[in-house]
């Protein structure tokens, strides 16, 4: 991809207060640079997808979101709040939740545990509206409550990734966020997770997802971004970048 | 040769008992090389001062001369303090001697070296303010020598029972927190991946600062009863006792809780039998023979599970 | 100004080291700086081992150990052998070389923290059969030791005044320090770097990791072993309790306190540790702890040392992955 697809950055419609504002970010990886300055912005109830390819810094920014990663300069915003210096549990405190890449879902745990923990942000709250919670997770994803004490180590990549997005539900997060959903998903499973984020975003949950797969991402999400070496190169609605040729090209293997 | 035999049961009791404290001392290093990845070496001076305070209470209740001393109030008098202060003594050394290192991303080689360190530092503090010779506890004064019977022929005294039941109960209680509270859940999600955990929401910090408060307790609560079982303490108690807790976590599978209770009885069970059958100068080498070739055998013990990136190389 | 001291540290050292005796008030201090010296040989020989290879070995004293024993065997009315001087240093230092490789090779696959504690383990061992071997066949003398052990001769010349141990301990001392140069910065050097920093990459990078370990296990241990000899014939007596735990973690002290991996560092640093409990000898009890305390605030707030640059091995930040 050469520098010709630079795009200018869209102001996003208005009518969609920001929940997530990243201004001008950069982040560090060691000595190495992983982000040169990216300016993200993710608009209540919409679903943003950021594309782009190995080590374009997508996880970089999923992981300096939510603190894992302080970043040596610029801004994190969520709903008006600057979060950029918080600690990780303060950031899931106000609001947000990760499924990280590789759902990294504790293997150790039963199904059940898993969950529980997701809910931890929740813990003064009263045992009913966890319990509520648990429901709505079983009916998400029906294949869990099958599995409610089983080891979570043991399941398969696709129920592992369902028990990784329940989890994440468990703490009712206003912004969720997903670092690669699809990875090593059968096609079927693909689609399951998919409409499962779509109807998840429908429930009044914001999504901002970070995908290689762009023809899936494109088809459910609002707008999107695309990252390449640690730079915003493209931000445009859906519609428009499914059409944009070079992104096609580089992304959905088309010609 | 019937000698042997004869006391054979005998020692299988006591090796038992020893072995149940080696438990609940092992269980303070699993917790921490669980959810740390690092092996305590002061934990064995937290066990040395839990005794030793065991000790300053018992010697101010006789001082006292409240009459007569029953354990039933005695005893949770001597292993309460002992637990706390010897809770909040691990809390400290966690903070003051591995949070700075551990949080700098230091390689493994700084927090062991600061253990040593802390660990020294321990020994020699104790020897200084309480002197070089050994203290007493005045166990008969608790538990009459009368107080004993006899099972199969073995004699077997009231000490040794109690001393095997508050370990068992500590460890159950211990494994209850951990499998079945939200606490307990959170230690294990920090001991299995810490960086998750935080994305729970879980504090990452106070966690382990809590898990050393639980396996520092424990300690404690093993140094009153090792205290009250040879009634003679030292200063350098918590070495040779430290390094054979660590072989009994070991030998259960480092990390895991059941493993280091079991562990703990089965080193008991061992080091009292070759005291017995070999020379008792040399049981102590038995403790690091048995640790040697477990590690080199069979590093993940009895109930380990071989992690693939908990690189052991 | 550490780093200028570092510069021009070689010449001021030489200078030191040779006319420091000279000037010594009585015979005693010369005592002091011969100790110095041979606990500087067993600093670069854990340094090697600690330092180079990132083996933290806490049972070194055991070398010293063996050492020294098998000195008191081919050297004293014991077993009735004297051999000379050379030759039985010779066998010490083979002795002490394959002990290492012995020790080290279980430790192999292990991890730091297994590392440290095995090695642990086997120092305790060797110090409880020394203890204990006196029965029912006498190899180690038992809790008394052996006595009566040959001091070093040259061609006839017997070396008898501290003055002139010290001139043959700072001799070694040099031979050592140049060695120690010359092994950091050859091809076993770089190897060792690269296992201690990553040993894993260093293995996929086709490091003979194996053979790199045991290398460092047998030089470290030769060197300790060979100290441990000269301690024999100097003190002309051996004891069991001349090698417990203490020493292993007082010499790693040494080596901490002047700074991991660098060489004059760890000299400096067996020169404060042996030096600093003789000034203040009121404060004798306090040892022990001081030595704790050091190895706490040193890896706390400068964990490079006195004189290093280098300091450890970072662990790469595992918070970020990509």
């Amino acid at each position: 991809m050469c520098a010709g697809i630079l795009r200018l950055s869209k102001p996003i419609s208005d009518a969609a207060p920001s929940m997530l504002r990243l201004t001008n970010i950069v982040a560090h990886y060691g000595p190495v640079a992983a982000l040169h300055g990216i300016d993200i912005e993710v608009g209540q109830g919409e679903i943003v997808c950021l594309l782009g390819g190995n080590a374009s810094g997508k996880t970089t920014t999923m992981k300096t979101i939510v603190g894992l990663i302080k970043p040596t300069s610029g801004t994190v915003a969520f709903e008006g709040e600057i979060i950029s210096r918080l600690p990780t549990r303060t950031i899931i405190g106000r609001g947000i939740a990760l499924v990280p890449e590789a759902r990294r879902i504790f293997g150790r745990m039963t199904v059940w545990e898993n969950l529980m923990l997701g809910a931890h942000v929740r813990r003064g709250e009263p045992q009913d509206a966890i319990v509520q919670d648990l429901e709505s997770v079983y009916s998400l994803f029906p294949r869990l409550r099958e599995r409610i004490n089983q080891y979570a180590g043991t399941m398969s990549g696709g129920e592992q990734q369902m028990l990784a997005m329940g989890r994440a539900l468990m703490a009712r997060p206003r912004l969720l966020l997903m670092d690669e959903p699809s990875m090593g998903l059968s096609p079927a499973y693909v689609d399951q997770v998919f409409d499962i984020i779509q109807e998840i975003n429908r429930l009044g949950t914001t999504i901002l997802l970070v995908e290689q797969n762009a023809a899936v991402a494109l088809s459910i999400a609002r707008r999107g971004y695309v990252l390449q070496n640690g730079l915003i190169v493209a931000a445009d609605t859906a519609a428009a970048l499914l059409k944009a040729d070079d992104v096609r090209r580089a992304y959905l293997g088309e010609e | 040769m019937l000698d042997i035999i004869s006391i054979l049961p005998q020692q299988l009791v006591f090796g038992l008992a020893l072995g149940a404290v080696y438990g609940l001392i092992a269980l303070g290093y699993t917790m921490v090389y669980g959810v740390l990845t690092m092996i305590n070496f002061a934990h064995g001076e937290v066990f040395m001062i839990g005794a030793y305070i065991g000790w300053a209470v018992l010697t101010f209740l006789i001082g006292q001369q409240v009459g007569a001393l029953h354990p039933v109030w005695v005893l949770p008098m001597l292993l309460i303090p002992a637990m706390l202060l010897c809770g909040g003594l691990g809390v400290i050394i966690e903070r003051v001697a591995y949070r700075p290192l551990y949080a700098r991303g230091a390689s493994r080689l700084g927090p062991l070296i600061t253990a040593v360190g802390a660990s020294i530092v321990l020994q020699n503090a104790t020897m200084l303010t309480q002197g070089a010779r050994m203290k007493v506890y005045a166990t008969h004064l608790l538990f009459p020598s009368s107080w004993r019977f006899s099972l199969f022929g073995v004699s077997i005294s009231a000490l040794t029972i109690v001393i095997l039941l508050v370990s068992t109960l500590l460890m159950l209680g211990l494994s209850v927190l951990i499998q079945r509270t939200s606490l307990g859940r959170s230690i294990r999600a920090v001991a299995e991946d810490r960086e998750t955990a935080s994305l729970m929401g879980i504090d990452v910090g106070r966690t382990i600062s809590l898990t050393f408060f639980l396996g520092s307790a424990l300690g404690g609560a093993a140094g009153v009863l090792i205290g009250l079982y040879y009634t003679q303490i030292d200063f350098m108690m918590g070495y040779s006792a430290g390094l054979k807790a660590f072989t009994a976590a070991v030998l259960g599978g480092i990390g895991n809780i059941r493993g280091a209770m079991l562990g703990g009885l089965l080193l008991g069970i061992i080091e009292s039998g070759a005291s017995t059958l070999i020379n008792p100068a040399f049981k102590d080498v038995v403790a690091f023979a048995a640790l040697i070739l477990a590690l080199v055998f069979k590093p993940e013990g009895l109930f380990g599970e071989r992690d693939a990136d908990k690189e052991k190389i | 100004m550490i780093e200028r001291f570092t510069r021009y540290s070689p010449a001021l050292i030489l200078g030191a080291a040779v006319f420091a005796p000279l000037l010594a008030p009585n015979d005693y201090v010369v005592g002091v700086l011969a100790r110095i010296c041979l606990y500087a040989l067993l600093a670069l020989g854990l340094n090697i081992v600690v330092g180079f290879a990132g083996l933290l070995d806490l049972g070194f004293v055991a070398f010293y150990g063996i050492g020294s024993y098998v000195y008191a065997f081919l050297a004293s009315p014991h077993f009735g052998l004297h051999l000379p001087f050379a030759l039985a240093m010779l066998i010490v230092t083979l002795s002490a070389a394959v002990s290492g490789v012995l020790i080290g090779a279980p430790t192999l696959r292990l991890r730091g923290d297994y590392l440290a504690i095995v090695t642990l383990g086997f120092g305790e061992i060797t110090y409880i059969c020394l203890v204990n071997l006196d029965r029912p066949i006498n190899i180690t003398g038992g809790p008394n030791g052996l006595i009566s052990i040959d001091p070093p001769s040259f061609f006839g010349a017997v070396i008898d005044r501290n003055i002139e141990y010290y001139y043959l301990f700072l001799v070694v001392l040099g031979a050592v320090v140049l060695a120690s140069f010359r092994l950091r910065d050859s091809r076993i050097g770089w190897q060792w770097q690269a296992i201690r920093e990553d040993e894993i990459a260093a293995s996929a990078m086709g490091v003979d990791t194996t053979r790199a370990k045991l290398q460092a296990f047998a030089i470290g241990a030769a060197i300790a072993g060979f100290a441990g000899g000269l301690l024999a014939s100097w003190q002309r007596s051996v004891f069991p309790d001349n090698f417990l735990l203490q020493e292993s973690i007082n010499v790693l002290a040494m080596i901490i306190l002047g700074g991991i991996g660098n060489v004059l560092g760890v000299i400096l640093g067996a020169a404060v540790m042996v030096a600093l409990p003789e000034m203040f000898r009121e404060l004798a009890l306090y040892r022990l702890l001081a030595f704790g305390a050091i190895l706490m605030l040193v890896m706390i707030l400068r964990p490079q040392g006195l004189l290093s640059h280098a300091g450890l091995p970072r662990l790469r930040n595992r918070t970020m992955s990509r």
